[in-house]
């Protein structure tokens, strides 16, 4: 039986890390940001809308090298890093969280946006004429009311970012513990023809990822079901 | 549909036919090479094409991946690889025409920073210098990485510098987190960073070549076009003093 | 400004929609129920809307002293102290039914509550239902009964309903008919009820704002509105006068109950409630025939003295005759146009009136 050397747990455990947080960020990112298009009439909802949906049809090395520029030295993004002094962003973590972010950016704000577009406005109308303000609507009916929408976006956001590579790779500097992630460690065992850890830790990531999903579909309905 | 599947299964094997009866007496080869070879193979085709009216299609990777594809079945007829163990492997497993398999150039190895004059022309900066990030290529991977980490290992500096160390899966990214400046420095080809024969970005040090084991970048005929004159011609081209000196000119070293 | 609105409700809105204009202005009392009445199409539902703030119309809006709407400052609908019943009850499926009634309550402060939940589970009769957790599972009925009750639970000052019966089957709107009448006897806010049925308005309303093409084109008090030739409501197939009399006598034998209004009598099928009762009760002008002589030998039992007051032709064949019955009362009757030239009625005239049947609302 093959066992996993330490590198490759340590890689594991990255992703699992790496998708934790990332997800975490997109709720409080994707959520704001999908109410705004679900409820905006302004003229550039559209070009908001076209700018999430771009890492959908962009290459993820084009955005990862786009990121390496701009997080970079001479880089918009690398000069005021430095400037604050927190240092730079690629072959770090945080750096990886950003390009992360952005790339599952658009499978965390579309479902939740159609979910928002779904409840349409007479719930919060509703909820106006019994005392509700705004902030109250939000919490109390939009947000439940979205509950299937998230769920979808937190599965999305979750397993899109485990199973990333193009961005990463770009992004990283295969750093084992700080960004040598999954798909990284199993794309570079392919590569130097060891397929046996390849085919345990793809083997693996299948797995988990099934047994993610479907164990969020399976309850889904009941741990997000708010208290009646 | 009986008649129609088979006329169309008989109008398919034609073609295909065609196709090969093209290939074979039209000279048209079909050549994988590894991706720092990029420019120079361009070069030295559009002169054979010119001197030998056959035709070359060119298609670039990493070596590890056409040996894979090879493996199964890619339809090539030769292959210029970035090392010597690929098509070593290929010729073991008869894949490729024993005794046809030579050394078209040698690598050199460099030490490259994207900023002027940050490296020394003893590479002296790895040891002295300050910097955050080394780049290099992934030595499971590929050559020019293996070279880098014998230098360091050579130059007793590979312990020091593990904490800078950032990897690239090939020297083409190994080189685009130099030129970005996220990589203070990078070990590359000399290649990548030299256009007729000259060096005209950043500041570098050719690594001596007592530091790594040669890179011999290797080719090889392959089985499938054993028989194929076209493509015979063209490794014979290779070898040529034509190419050669465009070899060199590209910062190749010839054996 | 606004004390000169103590005791009413004045709007004056002008919101243009992408396919619809509303220019709306009326002044309607701060007490009983006012029907915003209209075909559909004229603005009725926009009207209320504009009045929730639910939509930003420019103009002005006070309602019983308080300004919730002029030139500068629009309150926003949370902060207005009103009830709201959609057209589909709306309900939070989120929610349980007890949930759904509380979400208002408790957002309202303790001193606010004049509305209990019990009260509001006794008015509505919604004891069996506030204990079921899917609102989904109710009936149509039963989920409007839960939205009245939910936007009463606000203690609102006043209570917007939007069609509340429209979606409902007629079994339905039986069941919610009572709730709605009890509700607008014992609660003491002002009701605003959108509808584009005349029998609901004539059985729920005191008030009668008419609209047409997004302006307000009368209001005033019901049973003056419905009986005014001039207006679209006195060419309806229903059309007819609402009469608000008393209980004064029953006679036993022959099971009649007499009602006395504007000294003048009804007998009607005999009404199981005590001397002086207030009953409404509707006369549609299609039941309403005229004599010039008192008919005798007739088998009519309702044969009233009044005067024409005014006739109006409608359509090449009929004629609306409104006649004054008492000091006040008017009735309508639909006759043709050849029985008026036949008994040359004129206005001024005194004529005996036959009704064939009365519609009791209460």
């Amino acid at each position: 039986m093959q066992t996993l050397d330490p590198s490759d747990l340590q890689a594991i455990w990255l992703t699992l890390k790496l998708a934790s947080v990332v997800t975490l960020l997109l709720l409080f990112i994707a959520t704001p940001l999908a109410w705004w298009l679900a409820h905006s009439r302004k003229w550039y909802k559209g070009i908001v809308s076209a700018m999430v949906a771009l890492p959908l049809v962009l290459p993820p090395t084009v955005l990862g090298f786009y990121l390496l520029l701009l997080m970079g030295p001479q880089g918009l993004v690398g000069e005021l890093t430095s400037a604050l002094h927190l240092g730079r962003l690629p072959f770090s973590f945080a750096g990886l969280v950003i390009g992360s972010v952005l790339f599952s950016m658009p499978f965390a704000v579309q479902p939740i946006q159609n979910a928002f577009e779904a409840i349409g406005k007479r719930p919060l109308e509703v909820a106006a004429t019994l005392r509700a303000n705004a902030w109250d609507r939000f919490v109390s009916v939009a947000l439940p009311l979205a509950r299937p929408g998230f769920l979808t976006a937190i599965i999305l956001a979750f397993a899109h970012t485990v199973g990333e590579f193009g961005v990463v790779l770009m992004l990283g500097g295969n750093i084992p513990g700080e960004t040598r992630v999954l798909s990284v460690a199993i794309y570079n065992h392919v590569e130097a023809m060891e397929y046996a850890p390849a085919h345990l830790l793809a083997g693996g990531m299948v797995l988990f990822s099934f047994i993610v999903l479907l164990s969020l579909y399976l309850t889904g309905g009941k741990v997000w079901r708010v208290t009646r | 549909m009986e008649l129609r599947k088979s006329h169309r299964l008989v109008l398919l094997g034609a073609l295909l036919f065609g196709t090969m009866i093209r290939s074979v007496y039209a000279g048209e080869v079909n050549a994988a090479v590894a991706a720092n070879f990029t420019a120079p193979v361009q070069q030295i085709v559009a002169l054979f094409e010119k001197e030998t009216g056959n035709t070359v299609k060119l298609s670039f990777g990493s070596s590890g991946k056409f040996y894979s594809q090879i493996k199964e079945g890619a339809p090539f007829d030769v292959f210029l690889a970035a090392d010597e163990k690929n098509p070593k492997l290929l010729e073991q497993e008869s894949l490729a025409v024993a005794n046809t398999r030579f050394v078209y150039a040698l690598g050199k190895l460099v030490l490259w920073s994207a900023k002027p004059g940050f490296v020394d022309d003893k590479g002296a900066v790895l040891s002295k210098g300050s910097y955050n990030k080394l780049s290099y290529a992934d030595p499971k991977l590929a050559p020019y990485g293996l070279a880098a980490q014998e230098t360091l290992q050579k130059l007793e500096l590979w312990d020091k510098v593990q904490s800078k160390l950032v990897t690239g899966e090939s020297i083409t990214q190994a080189y685009q987190f130099a030129a970005t400046g996220n990589a203070e420095l990078a070990f590359i080809a000399l290649s990548q960073i030299t256009k007729d024969g000259k060096v005209t970005e950043g500041s570098w040090w050719v690594v001596p070549e007592n530091l790594y084991t040669p890179i011999k970048q290797s080719a090889v005929l392959l089985s499938a076009a054993k028989d194929k004159i076209a493509a015979q011609a063209f490794l014979d081209f290779l070898k040529s003093k034509k190419a050669a000196a465009i070899i060199r000119s590209f910062g190749y070293e010839l054996p | 400004m606004s004390e000169g609105s103590l005791g009413k409700i004045q709007a004056n809105f002008t919101l243009q929609l992408d396919s619809f204009a509303l220019n709306a202005a009326f002044s309607a009392p701060a007490i009983g129920v006012t029907a915003l009445f209209g075909p559909s199409g004229s603005g009725k539902t926009t009207l209320l809307r504009c009045i929730a703030g639910l939509e930003r119309a420019t103009g002005t809006l006070q309602v019983n002293g308080e300004t919730w709407q002029d030139a500068t400052t629009i309150v926003a609908t949370h902060k207005r102290p009103l009830g709201y019943v959609f057209q589909e009850a709306s309900l939070f499926p989120h929610l349980s039914v007890r949930a759904n009634l509380e979400y208002g309550y408790k957002r309202i402060a303790a001193t606010e509550r004049k509305v209990q939940l019990e009260q509001v589970v006794e008015w509505l009769g919604l004891s069996q239902l506030i204990d079921r957790c899917d609102p989904a599972l109710l009936s149509g009925g039963e989920r409007q009964r839960v939205a009245i009750g939910r936007a009463l639970l606000t203690s609102p000052r006043i209570l917007l309903m939007d069609e509340p019966l429209s979606a409902l089957d007629t079994n339905s709107k039986q069941e919610i008919l009572p709730y709605l009448e009890r509700l607008h006897r014992e609660l003491e806010i002002p009701v605003f009820y959108v509808s584009h049925a005349l029998d609901e308005v004539a059985r729920l309303a005191d008030h009668l704002v008419l609209l047409e093409h997004g302006r307000v084109i009368a209001s005033g008090a019901l049973h003056e509105t419905l009986a005014r030739l001039d207006l679209p409501t006195a060419h309806f197939d229903d059309a007819g006068a609402v009469i608000e009399a008393a209980v004064a006598r029953h006679d036993d034998p022959y099971h009649l109950t007499r009602l006395d209004f504007s000294g003048a009598s009804l007998w009607v099928g005999k009404l199981d409630q005590p001397m002086g009762t207030r009953v409404r009760a509707r006369v549609l002008a299609r039941d309403v025939s005229i004599a010039t002589v008192m008919p005798r030998d007739s088998s009519i039992t309702n044969i009233l003295d009044g005067v024409i007051n005014e006739i109006r032709d409608e359509g090449p064949d009929k004629v609306i005759v409104r006649i004054t019955i008492g000091q006040s009362q008017a009735l309508l009757s639909r006759i043709t146009r050849r029985s008026r030239d036949q008994l040359s009625l004129v206005v001024g005239m005194t004529v005996f009136v036959q009704v064939k049947s009365v519609a009791l609302m209460s």
